[in-house]
């Protein structure tokens, strides 16, 4: 192969895709990374308008004082080392870069990407202990924009974002796949629930729903179970042709025009339909990308979504407190069990204690991770980690921390309503060969606890 | 000399503090950003008013936050520094008298005892984070010239000072330097991490309205639980 695979440039053709996807691990594409030259001008140009008084202060107040260290878990599970340090992890790469104004080398820029995403899952965690309120989370999401613009990205970034750009998903899922996976999925479910229903571009339906593109392509049967648990709740709902997916690597990514497009796509499905409210599946990233960051991609100055949005938690801890949605007392999580609190819609959009609801309903013996909530740990695989592959050493060390926190509660089960998360925790109970704790999403539990109303027709299958 | 140094001195460097500090929060508030930052600064005011304040407030009290309570060593080190070095400067009957003189404020004043102590724990405090400072692996790691000179500009009005008030014999002498020291102090905080004074606030009122406007606010009744 002698074509350019690294460049600065987005991919937006599927021909683009393919030619990435055929360098396997990126081999290729990164070696072609060394060679790549700095646009300094254009790099200092960049700093100099996006990198304003918020961040220049963050890192010229910076005390130095180390708060912030024991806050991080990556510094936790490699054993204490000072280059782990948020603080310095951020003043190593983009402090050195704006103090430069942008006069570095490919070598550098290859360093500022190795910490933007071997180092840091953009977990804002340490943002709660700095005296300051210094966000290094926040800095270094700002990096990866930097470093997208000038085509220092890790290769599964640039897959990830050009999907979303080709496709309108994180995967190569087309509207026509999207829309025969609901067809299947509500043949296949036609003996138990012979009047279940996906709805498509319903206009007016009072809850449009919108999912990741890794139900539709590797778990649909996700898919069912939402339809299933809408069906049993009476809840008139309907999935949009386009504007379905709410995932969005390009955020991963730093992609903020891929950000920008993957809102606007799903803001106009609200258009169409004017829902009265959008509920989003078990994801954390995708939540945070279409509500708590979105808006300000679509342009909104206030801020706000258009029409209000709920988290899968959200609206099953309302179906619940409304009884709705009815838990069989027998069937309640028996083994001791406890939640991991996604970080994306957690301590980013403060949606701990509609977990801590449901878990109230559905189990019996419930532990809490310590620290919890706002508080929590990232689960290792956030930020896009999980899916990167030159980093994958970086991040198995990183989940050995949440691995000790899930040990410590004694629990079996371990409900996490976020793929990222359940990935991280499926990864880290293989890398540590720990056999006995299971991970579970909401939805699959809640299908087997449920007490079907009686006026819902249900043929139990044996 | 000490007529110029406590007078003409004195005043000019209090205006380039002033004026200095204030400049920084205009620029800190004018490039702040809502579409960069993603953070709707206009909006909200509901929201974004208590989580500044509780950001603000939470971080003040010693073992407010979780932050400090999971550092006890370090935050009792910081508070008794900040302690003597926001009270004494302000509220020692010389101070007061000087700031009086020349600005015509009149702030009730310390017990000289009082603030006798707060000064000796100040010193024992930046002592004591200087060493931390050196021994620490993580704090190595950070060090830096910048953080060094702030601490040393601190140290330098306290020790002063207090020897002034001991050896009385060269009591002048050790008030010159005091005096210099002090100004040396207002004259550079603008421009050095001391600027922390004022951007502390800025910062933390930052932080405090975007998790409150943004990241949560309205379903954890406005401020995030530091
Ligand atoms: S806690 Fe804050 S001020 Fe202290 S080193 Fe970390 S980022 Fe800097
Ligand atoms: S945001 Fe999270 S991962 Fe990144 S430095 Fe802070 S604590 Fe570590
Ligand atoms: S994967 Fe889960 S825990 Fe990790 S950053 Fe994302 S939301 Fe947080």
């Amino acid at each position: 192969m002698s074509e350019l695979l690294c460049t600065p440039t987005p991919i937006t053709t599927k021909e683009g895709i393919l030619e990435l996807l055929k360098d396997k691990v990126g081999a290729q594409y990164y070696s072609q990374m060394k060679e790549m030259k700095v646009d300094q001008a254009a790099l200092a140009r960049d700093l100099e308008q996006t990198s304003k008084s918020r961040t220049r202060t963050w890192l010229n107040v910076c005390a130095h004082c180390a708060m912030c260290a024991d806050s991080c878990f990556f510094y936790r599970t490699n054993n204490n080392d000072p280059t782990q340090i948020p603080s310095y992890k951020i003043q190593a790469t983009l402090g050195e870069l704006i103090r430069r104004k942008g006069k570095v080398d490919a070598e550098f820029m290859i360093k500022c990407m190795d910490a933007a995403w071997g180092k840091c899952t953009c977990c804002n965690r340490c943002a709660v202990y700095c005296p300051h309120g210094i966000d290094t989370g926040v800095m270094f999401s700002y990096l990866r924009g930097i470093l997208f613009k000038h085509g220092f990205i890790p290769w599964e970034m640039k897959i990830g974002s050009g999907m979303h750009r080709v496709y309108g998903a994180q995967m190569d899922v087309t509207e026509e796949d999207w829309l025969e996976t609901c067809e299947w999925m509500v043949e296949e479910q036609q003996e138990e629930w012979p009047d279940l229903e996906i709805p498509v571009e319903k206009e007016h339906a009072d809850v449009m729903y919108i999912l990741n593109a890794r139900e539709v392509k590797h778990y649909p049967e996700d898919i069912a179970l939402a339809a299933i648990l809408f069906h049993v709740t009476d809840t008139d709902w309907t999935v949009p042709r386009e504007g379905w997916e709410n995932t969005s690597l390009t955020m991963f990514a730093g992609d903020w025009e891929g950000c920008a497009q993957n809102v606007k796509r799903i803001y106009s499905a609200i258009d169409r339909i004017k829902p009265k409210v959008v509920v989003g599946t078990e994801c954390g990233h995708a939540h945070r990308a279409t509500v708590v960051e979105g808006p300000y991609w679509a342009g909104r100055e206030s801020g706000d979504a258009p029409v209000r949005f709920m988290h899968y938690v959200e609206w099953v801890a309302e179906m619940l407190r409304t009884g709705k949605l009815k838990i069989d007392p027998a069937k309640k999580i028996k083994v001791p069990c406890t939640l991991q609190d996604s970080c994306n819609y957690v301590r980013n959009d403060g949606l701990g204690s509609a977990t801590r609801e449901i878990m109230s309903y559905i189990a019996e013996d419930f532990r809490e991770m310590d620290p919890k909530g706002d508080h929590n740990f990232c689960c290792g695989g956030g930020g896009g980690l999980n899916g990167i592959g030159v980093y994958r050493k970086e991040r198995n060390v990183g989940l050995k921390n949440k691995l000790d926190q899930i040990k410590a509660t004694g629990a079996e089960l371990v409900v996490t309503p976020c793929h990222n998360c359940w990935d991280a925790i499926r990864d880290m109970m293989e890398v540590y060969e720990e056999h006995n704790i299971k991970w579970s999403f909401l939805k699959p539990l809640l299908a087997e606890m449920i007490i079907v109303p009686p006026h819902i027709r249900h043929n139990e299958l044996e | 000399m000490l007529d110029f140094i406590t007078g003409p001195l004195f005043v000019i460097s209090l205006v380039i503090f002033v004026v200095g500090m204030l400049a920084r929060i205009f620029w800190y508030v004018r490039g702040l950003d809502w579409r960069l930052e993603r953070v709707a600064y206009r909006y909200h005011t509901d929201r974004s008013v208590p989580g500044a304040l509780a950001s603000i407030f939470k971080w003040l009290i010693p073992g407010g936050t979780d932050g400090w309570r999971t550092q006890p060593v370090a935050a009792v080190l910081f508070f008794l520094l900040h302690f003597g070095a926001v009270l004494v400067p302000l509220f020692l009957l010389g101070h007061t008298v000087l700031l009086e003189r020349y600005v015509g404020i009149t702030l009730p004043s310390l017990p000289g005892t009082l603030a006798d102590i707060l000064s000796v724990l100040s010193l024992a405090a930046i002592v004591l984070l200087g060493i931390r400072r050196m021994v620490s692996p993580a704090l190595r790691q950070l060090n830096s010239g910048s953080d060094w000179l702030i601490l040393v500009l601190t140290f330098l009005p306290f020790a002063t000072g207090l020897i002034a008030r001991l050896d009385t014999s060269a009591y002048q002498s050790w008030m010159i330097l005091h005096v210099l020291s002090g100004e040396l102090f207002l004259i550079l905080a603008p421009f050095t991490k001391l600027s922390h004074i004022v951007l502390f606030f800025m910062s933390r009122a930052q932080i405090g309205m975007d998790f409150a406007i943004k990241r949560g606010g309205a379903t954890r009744g406005g401020a995030f639980p530091w």
